[in-house]
């Protein structure tokens, strides 16, 4: 009866769209359906069951050996084994450990944690505290993104209510169990998102990462044992609990079980968020649930995975999401971030937005990723601006092969990916940049030509924008551009009214 | 000035009693950033003066405290304009031209990412994904979002946000 009215309040929310209809929410259960600020709400929707039944039915081993058989893995990018993490923290003998979630999501172009918390606080602080009891801990803190203020609000709001009913504090529903939490906040730091790095801000550091090992669960915060996850990996407990191991191993595929929360953007008809089993292709993930492209362009390719990740191409379309189909077809899991690229973008100029990214996100402390990546990015510059020499993809490839294999943390030695994949499926269009000073996509400003059409009536407006003084012609004439004295700012080309002004790139002949 | 001088005392008290409650905890010097937190937030931006303060209240030396607040990009280390515009650099507003939001911007306030116009009207920044997507390009100012910008329609928010100002 209960399971029938929220089944038609979803329908009531969100309609019967194809949009949900290949979904399956897990992670995702109650974002958008309950309040999030009522404890209540999450209460009707058997929310903390699972830390009942936990705290009056299982031991702190049946926990993890739960979380272990159900093969739930991380969701914050490495995709490593939880119950493994969740073992050996639990192993671990001292008089403090703590438990952490990772809310830090850095992807820039992804929102799935932060849903998760605005929409569902109650799931974070429920799935902490099982996996607290399940490794001996007796205090939790979220690292959670400043930038977040909903979050942050509805987060705190969760706890201090779990905190009256008893669910967090001394006892915890008269158990001998005792555990808190606290939510500290992050300062916009990508590197931070690194699990040493995270610890180090949470004393109150510099976010620099550590060298492992020691690992967190040996040695974390405070330097003490630490059981650290993402937050989409804390929002799955509950449900494993409830429905037990086997319920959740039987979703997904082989060696990746459950679900995983997409946030579709870029050029795709249904941008937001997605929650898929695993198994499922991109392209029944772009198409049927995404609605494909929009405005009739074609497909080029879709980025997983951020800064860390790298693109696929249309002939790779049929790869199953999990992670080692991902990893195998050149791209990876990541967080959750997939950005759908079309036709008008140009692979050299997604490749540099995300080194630049990652270059200015580079905390410095080892000297292949702060040397090594700044220049491969003024490669890439060179590259963009038409100055490429013959030889720079081959420079920018070995850079990047040393870079991934040097670094200290996940930053460094991922952050060649998205130059080194782009180049593997692109590279005919690295080519056209260095060699024939052409983008196809006329994207890269400084490649491109401008010319003037016969739609143009004279008015002026361009030749005033000019700042090079390149434009020349008579009022209510038809104007032209000296090319010498072009400048290819593209002011011209956004003062026009009439569509007179053609954008071109024609490749030029070699030197 | 007199009331601007009040009011610093005024905030400068605030941290005081803030610091204050912090000591109170299990290891006070991990909460560093949380107090630098709340210090922006009550200051503005995190000036020298503030800085020396935490340092003397926390313990903690302003080198140490320097070097977390240039280390993290939410703390600003200069005063900020009336209206702070956020223009995201995210992936998805990349894609969908963001950074002809962010020249245009340039161009019409006269001043570079990280910087202030001289009417301390206008300050600008880079934000990574604000979490709005679907509306891409966006840009933030103060805590409006403003979504599916084209060059002309930012161009019109300012031009209105400075009306505005004129006839106050
Ligand atoms: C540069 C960098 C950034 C990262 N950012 C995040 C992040 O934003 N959120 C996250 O959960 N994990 C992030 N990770 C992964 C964490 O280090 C860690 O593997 C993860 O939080 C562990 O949780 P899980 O096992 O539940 O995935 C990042 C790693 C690196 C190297
Ligand atoms: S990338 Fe701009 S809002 Fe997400």
């Amino acid at each position: 009866m209960e399971k029938q009215l929220f089944t038609d309040k979803f329908s009531y929310v969100f309609g019967d769209q194809k949009f949900f209809k290949k979904q399956k929410r897990i992670a995702l259960k109650n974002c958008g359906l309950i309040d999030p600020e009522n404890i209540d709400d999450y209460i009707y929707a058997g929310g903390y069951t699972a830390l009942a039944k936990v705290l009056t039915e299982m031991t702190p081993e049946d926990v993890v050996k739960t979380v272990k058989d159900s093969g739930l893995r991380g969701r914050g990018g490495a995709g490593f084994p939880t119950g493994i993490k969740w073992e050996a923290t639990a192993k671990q003998q001292n008089d403090e450990k703590f438990v952490v979630c990772n809310a830090d999501e850095g992807d820039p172009g992804a929102f799935m944690d932060r849903s998760i918390i605005e929409g569902d606080p109650h799931s974070i602080v429920e799935g902490m505290a099982i996996g607290a009891y399940a490794v001996g801990a007796s205090k939790g803190v979220v690292y959670l993104r400043a930038e977040y203020p909903l979050a942050i609000k509805r987060l705190q709001k969760a706890i201090e209510d779990a905190r009256k009913e008893n669910l967090l504090g001394n006892n915890i529903l008269e158990s001998n169990f005792s555990f808190d939490m606290e939510i500290r906040l992050g300062a916009g730091a990508f590197v931070c998102g690194e699990e040493t790095a995270l610890m180090n801000s949470i004393e109150g550091k510099r976010g620099m990462p550590r060298t492992r090992p020691p690992f967190p669960a040996v040695s974390g915060l405070f330097a003490k044992p630490t059981l650290l996850n993402n937050v989409e990996t804390w929002a799955n407990i509950s449900s494993i609990i409830i429905n037990g191991a086997e319920w959740f191993s039987s979703i997904g595929v082989d060696k990746s079980k459950g679900t995983k929360v997409f946030a579709l953007a870029g050029k795709i008809t249904n941008t937001g968020l997605a929650e898929i089993p695993m198994g499922m292709t991109l392209r029944e993930i772009i198409y049927e649930v995404g609605g494909g492209i929009p405005n009739g362009k074609k497909f080029k390719a879709v980025q997983t995975g951020g800064p860390s990740g790298g693109c696929l191409t249309e002939s790779m379309l049929d790869t199953k999401i999990d992670y080692e189909s991902l990893t195998k077809a050149g791209s990876i899991m990541g967080s959750g971030g997939m950005i759908i690229i079309d036709e008008t973008a140009c692979m050299v100029n997604i490749a540099k937005f995300f080194l630049e990214f990652t270059q200015s996100e580079s905390c410095g402390k080892c000297v292949p990723c702060r040397e090594g990546i700044k220049r491969m990015l003024e490669i890439l510059t060179r590259i963009t601006d038409g100055e490429g020499k013959t030889g720079d993809i081959e420079k920018l490839e070995e850079l990047g092969n040393m870079i991934k294999k040097a670094s200290l943390c996940g930053l460094g030695q991922s952050a060649p990916n998205p130059v080194l994949s782009t180049i593997k499926n692109f590279r005919q269009e690295y080519e056209e940049h260095v060699e024939q000073k052409m983008c196809r996509s006329l994207v890269c400003e400084k490649l491109l030509t401008y010319t003037i059409n016969d739609k143009c009536i004279g008015c002026s407006a361009c030749r005033r924008a000019c700042p090079a003084g390149a434009i020349a012609g008579l009022p209510k004439e038809p104007h032209t551009i000296h090319q010498e004295l072009c400048i290819k700012c593209g002011k011209c080309y956004r003062s026009c009214k009439f569509h007179a002004i053609d954008k071109t790139s024609v490749a030029k002949e070699q030197k | 000035m007199t009331s601007h001088i009040h009011n610093q005392e005024e905030i400068n008290k605030q941290i005081k009693d803030f610091i204050a409650e912090i000591l109170k905890q299990d290891r006070p010097d991990s909460h560093l950033i949380t107090v630098l937190h709340k210090a922006q937030e009550l200051n503005g931006y995190l000036s020298r003066e503030v800085m020396d303060l935490v340092s003397q209240e926390m313990n903690i030396p302003t080198s140490t405290i320097w070097g977390v607040a240039t280390f993290y990009h939410y703390f600003k280390l200069n005063p900020i304009g009336k209206y702070n515009i956020s223009v995201c650099m995210g992936t998805a507003c990349y894609v969908k031209g963001a950074s002809e939001i962010l020249e245009t911007l340039k161009e019409e306030l006269g001043i570079g990412v990280g910087e202030t116009t001289e009417d301390m009207l206008f300050s600008m920044h880079e934000a990574r994904c604000i979490g709005a997507c679907g509306l891409a390009p966006v840009a933030m100012i103060n805590d409006k979002i403003y979504g599916e910008l084209t060059p002309k329609k930012i161009t019109d928010i300012i031009n209105k946000l400075r009306k505005e100002e004129e006839t106050k």
